[in-house]
């Protein structure tokens, strides 16, 4: 597991005047599954592009397996990839589609047919294979375009966005294929996102981006829980971010309330602190416990189980509280509803910068 | 919804009016060249096939229907040669003077014909190369070329922009790719500039007449019969050149028309 698999030492990706990656430095560890995450524009597309060898890096070096990549060129790499838009090949039928690397490497039709065939088999669409790939339906087309990538048994995959442009109820079949994949061939997964979900669900780590940085790498959970900045929690998006300053008595003063959280910061200090939707709990009479403020009920938004309420505390700061639905049973919830917020300290997470 | 009918009606009927305006002088020479009569006019005399067989039965009309088959077919030949590059350098790459490249290789038939037939026949003597075979050729090549381009840009712009790394991505080389994707991807524009370029040189005339000298092609064999008196072997030869032209131009639309990419399913 510990084994760095892909090195970036340095990368740098100039487009003319536009710098898509700024230095960047990071290890992909053999066998597992990668996320990149950030909004559009972050430079996450160009990195695995990189890795691909579809763009070469202005500065730096991009090891593989211990070899550099710089010069080789993508047809000498084995680094397949899966496309946002698939990119099948439209005068191929599917087993075709799937036997085109296997040709490349100069196996001969019978090996190469029975292997496309087992792939495609595998990945439940066996009897699809003499089938024009236009005439399939999005979840086959996908299956199709893996088993393609995949048929080499290459030791990294990349997948750009694959299931972007998919229903959402296929996405989540789609992620199942995708995890128990990966879990089942021990290769390594290099995935490229802005779905946070997608990332979540699947990936060991995940690597958030914003403008050509990276912000933060870490499991789903780390970055959830503890963003590394104000950026990192904002894109998590199901976060609280209280700012404020730091007074006398060391809590801090925040348009909201006054909060104690564990931070080091001297007297008179600007600190920002998250505080994830989830821990905040809600009551209709004043806790006796640290840490509360009041708010008034905005808004409700069910998924699933879970409701998401908007409430907004004093300053006009908007509040959200992820809670099981259950738990809001006979509290009354107009909107305008007056509630007392808490969290306990030890759930406030200190953003650095 | 009465004006929808009579809109729908007044549409049809203008585009009738369009097609017999283009197509009955066409017509009217097919007609006249099975009429027995010498001139044509009516009422018409009997229906008669002589016209064809004494048509075909001229060596001469023989050795121009061969000489522009050759014309044809090798123009339509190297005119898609170079339309395929062309069009494949604009669908790949990006370069400083793009815009202009474009204009000059869509240019050539712009220009008026017999301009270009007398700047074609001055730049080919300079080489002694004219009066030949191969000047109708290469006047014709650069005549059909942009058409060729035009077609195979159309196919070429439907190729989604990353099927040729998805190519290299599997570990196919450059040369590989463009053998085993983006042929095959736009053989049928392919086909159908070939067609199309065929049917242009096989009909052209001024060109040919300002540059083939003694080796006269069809058209230009028929504009000497027609100077010299009025047969009607040349209604004849012109429902034969036409049916030919016209075979080719509806084998280029069916190609181009039958590859419109199938709508994407989710």
């Amino acid at each position: 597991m510990a084994t760095p698999l892909v090195v970036f030492e340095n990368v740098v990706k100039r487009f003319d005047e536009f710098v898509a990656v700024k230095r960047m430095n990071f290890e992909i560890r053999e066998g597992e599954f990668l996320a990149f995450m950030g909004p559009s524009g972050c430079g996450k597309t160009t990195t695995l592009r990189m890795l691909a060898g579809l763009e070469q890096p202005t500065e730096g070096d991009i090891r593989l397996a211990g070899k550099s990549l710089l010069g080789v060129k993508p047809h000498e790499r084995d680094t397949p990839m899966v496309w946002q838009s698939l990119a099948l090949f439209p005068f191929l039928n599917a087993r075709e589609n799937v036997e085109f690397g296997l040709k490349m490497r100069g196996q001969d039709s019978t090996t190469r047919r029975k292997k496309a065939q087992d792939w495609l088999e595998r990945l439940g669409i066996g009897e699809f294979a003499e089938r024009d790939v236009n005439s399939l339906s999005g979840g086959q087309r996908q299956r199709v375009a893996l088993a393609r990538a995949l048929v080499t048994e290459p030791k990294i995959l990349l997948l750009d966005e694959p299931l972007s442009a998919l229903d959402a109820h296929l996405v989540i079949r789609m992620q199942g294929v995708l995890t128990k994949l990966q879990r089942e061939l021990g290769i390594t997964f290099v995935y490229v996102t802005h779905s946070q979900s997608e990332a979540f669900a699947m990936a060991d780590r995940v690597v958030i981006m914003s403008k050509g940085e990276i912000s933060q790498i870490g499991s789903s959970r780390d970055i959830y829980r503890t963003p590394a900045n104000r950026f990192v929690a904002e894109f998590v998006g199901r976060n609280n971010i209280f700012t404020g300053t730091v007074n006398a008595t060391g809590a801090i003063n925040t348009p909201a309330g006054s909060f104690e959280v564990d931070t080091k910061a001297e007297a008179g200090a600007n600190v920002s602190f998250v505080v994830a939707a989830d821990v905040v709990s809600l009551a209709v009479e004043k806790p006796k416990v640290r840490n509360v403020f009041t708010a008034q009920l905005i808004s409700e938004e069910f998924v699933g189980s879970m409701v998401t309420l908007f409430l907004e505390a004093a300053g006009g700061m908007e509040v959200k509280l992820q809670i099981q639905e259950r738990a809001l049973e006979g509290l009354p919830r107009e909107p305008g509803q007056q509630f007392f917020l808490s969290f306990d300290p030890a759930h406030a997470h200190v953003l650095k910068g | 919804m009465r004006d929808d009918t009579v809109l729908r009606w007044s549409l049809r009927v203008y585009t009738a009016v369009i097609f017999v305006f283009i197509f009955a002088p066409i017509a009217a020479s097919l007609v006249f060249s099975f009429n027995s009569d010498r001139f044509p006019s009516i009422p018409l005399g009997t229906f008669t096939t002589q016209w064809y067989a004494k048509a075909f039965s001229n060596p001469e009309v023989w050795d121009a229907a061969l000489r522009s088959v050759i014309v044809s077919v090798s123009s339509a030949v190297l005119a898609t040669i170079i339309g395929f590059s062309a069009a494949y350098t604009d669908y790949r790459y990006e370069f400083f003077g793009k815009k202009a490249f474009l204009v000059l290789a869509l240019l050539p038939p712009t220009i008026p014909l017999i301009i270009f037939a007398l700047a074609t026949l001055g730049w080919l003597s300079m080489f002694q190369a004219s009066g030949m075979m191969i000047s109708v050729i290469i006047a014709h090549t650069v005549l059909c070329a942009p058409f060729a381009m035009a077609v195979i840009r159309l196919r070429l712009n439907q190729m989604d922009p990353n099927l040729e790394p998805a190519a290299w991505n599997l570990g196919a080389s450059e040369w590989v790719t463009m053998k085993s994707v983006v042929l095959p991807f736009t053989r049928p524009s392919i086909a159908a500039a070939l067609c199309l370029t065929a049917a242009v040189s096989f009909d052209e005339f001024a060109v040919a007449w300002f540059v083939s000298g003694l080796n006269k092609t069809v058209p230009v064999m028929i504009l000497e019969i027609l100077t010299g008196n009025i047969d009607p072997q040349i209604n004849a030869i012109g429902t034969a050149v036409f049916m030919v032209s016209i075979t080719l131009v509806v084998i280029a639309q069916v190609l181009i028309m039958g590859r419109r990419p199938k709508p994407e399913s989710a």
